[in-house]
């Protein structure tokens, strides 16, 4: 198994509230990798410093064998992953269509000087970043809304085209903040086909989800936080067994820190 | 020596000024996020309603002598100012709360520009010279320092007010539940604070100090006209940035370093410029510290907040 | 234009290409209607599409970035001091204007480049009032840089500037066809600025359906889902900062050649508070909103002056507000009552930020 992913020692404080504190994992090429936790472990927080949203206080990332750069999303995105957000965060005034096309800023190169000029080179990449922007849409399922304005897509549709955004930066690891909140039983069925199929077409996925039954069925490997520490990480049916978990789940902390 | 303690004195006195105009903005922005750019056109109306009051009980009634007349202007000024700021922010801000960034920000530079329009239909377009109450002419000098007795009444003023606000964020529940909303409106809702009503509060407290410091800065220049507000109201807002902006007492201390330095620049521009830049360009100082500030430290001198909200 | 003939009722939805001609035509003659009416109603068409530019600009800053610029008329200002400058007796330097525009557009986009530097990184608040600080900034400049060593004139401004002269053609000068009739140079000025006005307009939507236009989209409507696709959000802004800079200092050049003279007065606060309500009244973001806006506002203080003033004196035998009053009390209660009740503007449309018919048949529905 080839390592895509290595998080190494991450602290990261509040003030004097300790949101992470030493975590470390390992996300395989090609897995579907699933973080769970109950409220507050630091789920989000350990996101938004993988996706340079925050700097940690202490430690590293490591993504395909280079260290990633700290408080840079943008730099973050070009190196290879891409993220969605918990309470969707689309352009609201552009189409769906144009969304997926925004997702490519980073992938296309035209100049301001070839756009103002339409330079042959500038009008052939208008001409693809629309093809393949399209064919996404396609890929999850809502072509028929390309042009809709997103602000007026339904709620399901608004978190696939988010997906679509996202893979339109051609990332290597995919990032679902909580992409099944507030959908219903149809719908989270339809997203779990379409994360199989991302993974099928290469794409690593790390997924943080509340819906524990979806990421027992969905995930390659988990790994569980509690109070920002990291206190298991397996395959779904140990995790299941895992006694820090149940305890974590259940409320009782005191087991917590015996898994190691 | 005695023109740079000379300049500290002045400086002190402005300083004042602003810091008090500073609170008025560093509440709303602390509550709301917004930018209030009819906080200064308040501090003008304050000073204007000041001045027709006291023209008025100077022919109705000119027994009643200085320090009363000055205490009802400064009375119904408040009072006019804090209708006023509620009115604005019922009619113009509420409604905007939720809406696009960019919608509250435009609205405020339209009602700063509606309160000029509308002083210089009432007021005319004219300078007006301010009655000066209080005396202007220096005192005996302590240690080659002229001050003046508004220039103490200003001191001491705006350091009652300020102390008085302080208490009233810290110890009551008013203060309590303002707080609170600035943390997180929902949540201060859920835990049953009225979040409009502090809100409201927040905007007829800061109009009620920017009605003092317009009655004060009117006092001290012996002016008042219908853009009065605009120079100082951008200056107070650098003040509040300069501190950390949402920080009280960041606004207080960012007015008074302000006030310092423009008015120790101004005593010696000329000669750091060499003959270049006399004092009409006493102005330029609040500008160069506002870039500096937000070069260097844009969370400002005290402030915890990270200048983008993630 | 495209987006200009569709706002056109009901003709601009049945019939798009008469609709285009329909514009085309409008532009074509409005000074020869315009003239009907008098002379100065051709020099206000002049001014209308100065103000057309700078609405424009503005609106690339304000309505594609989201980004708030209150002292944009300082690079209106810039321009026109560079022109000023650089063509005319004052330094006594007279160079051609197409160096001398150019400079001043340079001029404007360096200023626009230091000014956004320091503030585009931060919240978008804070860039309102640093650029509201720079434009007074400016004024204080243009006031007193006449001493000790005289730059700028102070408050009298600048006269006798060099008017455009293309290849030659001195664009002040009438050109009698026969006896009696004159081609007046303000139709000249006019023509002159209305291919700047439609370069402009093709310029700027090359740039809106484009990665860069999309991406100042995206960072207006939400900047941090834009840092998360990759945009280098601070590039951007500078870049929209900049351009919005450069056309207000092309605008302000030809100002300068046009008006022959230039002084700290024409660059108040109120100015760009002005040309801020143009794009808020025809609807920001959107080309044709903006431009109405600007066309409809730029008319306002002589359609006040020739209007407000009879009718005051026919109801209350006086003036009451003077034609200025009026118009700043109409312009803030129209920024005001626009946000409040009609956010999108009074042309509303939707801004397109790709084009769709590239994906070819199958796609198009």
């Amino acid at each position: 198994m080839i390592t895509l992913l290595e998080a190494k020692n991450i602290t990261k404080r509040f003030g004097g509230l300790t949101a992470l504190s030493d975590v470390s994992l390992t996300i395989r090429k090609g897995e579907v990798y699933g973080l769970i936790g109950p409220n507050g472990a630091g789920k989000t927080t350990f996101f938004n410093v993988l996706t340079g949203a925050y700097v940690a206080e202490e430690g590293e990332v490591v993504f395909n064998g280079t260290e990633l750069p700290a408080g840079k999303p943008h730099e973050v995105v070009a190196s290879g992953i891409a993220r969605t957000f918990q309470n969707i965060r689309l352009f609201r005034e552009l189409t769906a269509l144009e969304n997926v096309m925004a997702g490519h800023h980073i992938r296309s190169r035209a100049n301001p000087f070839e756009i103002l000029f339409q330079t042959r080179h500038a009008k052939e990449e208008e001409r693809l970043i629309t093809e393949r922007a399209y064919e996404l849409l396609k890929y999850v399922g809502i072509e028929r809304f390309a042009h809709t304005v997103s602000k007026n897509l339904s709620y399901g549709d608004q978190r696939r085209l988010e997906i679509a955004r996202a893979l339109a930066t051609e990332p290597q690891l995919l990032a679902l903040d909580e992409p099944a909140a507030g959908m219903n039983a149809t719908e989270t069925v339809r997203l779990r086909e379409l994360i199989e199929t991302i993974r099928h077409d290469g794409v690593t996925v790390l997924i943080i989800e509340h819906d524990v039954k979806l990421m027992m069925g969905l995930c390659d490997r988990l790994a569980v936080l509690d109070f920002g520490r990291k206190i298991a990480e397996d395959v779904p049916a140990m995790v299941q067994k895992n006694e820090a978990v149940i305890s974590a789940y259940l409320g009782g902390h005191a087991t917590t820190g015996a898994a190691k | 020596m005695e023109t740079l303690l000379q300049q500290t004195v002045n400086g002190l006195v402005v300083g004042s000024v602003y810091a008090l105009i500073a609170l008025g903005y560093t509440m709303v922005y602390g509550i709301l996020g917004l930018i209030n750019f009819a906080h200064g056109d308040v501090l003008m109306v304050g000073a204007l309603v000041a001045l027709t009051v006291v023209q008025l009980l100077q022919t109705h009634a000119p027994d009643l002598g200085p320090v009363l007349t000055l205490l009802v202007s400064l009375g119904v000024s408040m009072l006019v100012c804090m209708i006023m700021g509620y009115t604005i922010e019922r009619l113009a801000y509420r409604r905007l709360r939720n809406a696009p960034r960019l919608a509250p920000l435009i609205t405020a530079i339209g009602v700063s520009f509606l309160l000029q329009t509308l002083a210089m239909i009432i007021w005319g377009r004219n300078y007006h010279t301010f009655p000066q109450l209080v005396s202007t002419m220096p005192l005996q000098p302590v240690a080659g320092v002229f001050i003046t007795p508004v220039q103490i009444t200003i001191l001491v003023v705006s350091a009652l007010l300020m102390v008085g606000l302080v208490l009233l964020v810290n110890k009551t529940r008013l203060g309590r539940a303002m707080r609170a909303t600035a943390e997180n409106h929902k949540v201060a809702s859920l835990m049953g604070v009225d979040t409009n009503k502090i809100i409201a509060s927040t905007f007829i407290i800061g109009s009620a100090l920017a009605a003092v410091a317009g009655v004060m800065f009117s006092s001290n220049y012996g002016i008042a006209h219908y853009a009065m507000g605009f120079m100082p109201g951008l200056k107070a807002f650098t003040a509040a940035v300069l501190g950390g902006i949402g920080n009280l007492a960041g606004a207080m201390l960012g007015g008074l370093v302000l006030g310092l330095v423009e008015s120790i620049g101004a005593g010696y521009i000329e000669d750091m410029s060499f003959g270049f830049l006399n004092s009409s360009y006493q102005d330029i100082f609040a500008f160069i510290i506002l870039g500096v500030v937000l070069i260097f430290r844009p969370t400002g001198l005290l402030g915890e907040r990270v200048s983008d909200r993630a | 234009m495209n987006e200009l003939a569709l706002a056109i009722p009901y003709l601009g939805k049945n019939n798009p290409k008469a609709a285009r001609w329909v514009v085309l035509l409008i532009a074509l003659v409005a000074p020869m209607i315009a003239i009907s009416f008098g002379r100065s109603w051709v020099r206000i068409l002049d001014f209308a599409m100065l103000y057309v530019l700078l609405a424009i600009g503005l609106n690339l800053v304000v309505g594609f970035a989201g980004l708030l610029d209150l002292g944009y008329i300082a690079f209106y200002a810039v321009g026109a001091y560079t022109f000023a400058f650089l063509g005319s007796p004052h330094f006594d330097i007279h160079l051609p204007f197409w160096i001398v525009l150019p400079m001043g557009a340079a001029a404007a986009a360096l200023a626009g480049i230091i000014l956004g530097l320091p503030t585009l990184r931060l919240r978008g608040d804070y860039l309102a009032i640093v650029t509201l600080g720079f434009g007074e900034i400016i004024r204080i400049f243009m006031n007193n840089l006449n001493y000790p060593i005289n730059i700028t004139n102070g408050p009298q401004g600048i006269n006798g500037i060099d008017p455009l002269v293309l290849f030659g053609w001195d664009l002040s000068r009438p050109i009698p066809v026969t006896d009696d009739f004159i081609i007046n140079p303000l139709f000249l000025y006019y023509y002159a600025f209305l291919i700047c006005v439609a370069g402009a307009i093709v310029l700027v939507q090359r740039l809106q359906v484009s990665r860069i236009g999309r991406a100042w989209a995206a960072i207006r409507d939400d900047e941090l889902a834009a840092k998360a696709i990759g945009i280098n959000t601070r590039n951007m802004k500078l870049l929209a900062f900049s351009l919005g800079a450069t056309f207000g200092g092309v605008s302000g050049g030809l100002f300068a050649a046009f008006q022959g003279f230039v002084s700290p007065e024409s660059f108040s606060l109120m100015e760009s508070i002005a040309v801020l309500t143009m794009i808020v009244f025809g609807g920001m973001g959107n080309l044709a909103g903006v431009i109405v806006g600007a066309l409809l506002l730029s008319a306002l203080p002589e359609v006040l002056r020739h209007v407000a003033i009879p009718i005051q004196q026919a109801l209350f035998n006086d003036v009451l507000l003077d034609p200025e009053v009026l118009r700043m009390l109409l312009l803030s209660l129209a920024m005001i009552f626009m946000m409040l009740l009609r956010p999108a503007g009074m042309i509303p449309a939707h801004s397109r930020y790709s084009r769709p018919e590239l994906l070819g048949q199958e796609a198009v529905k």
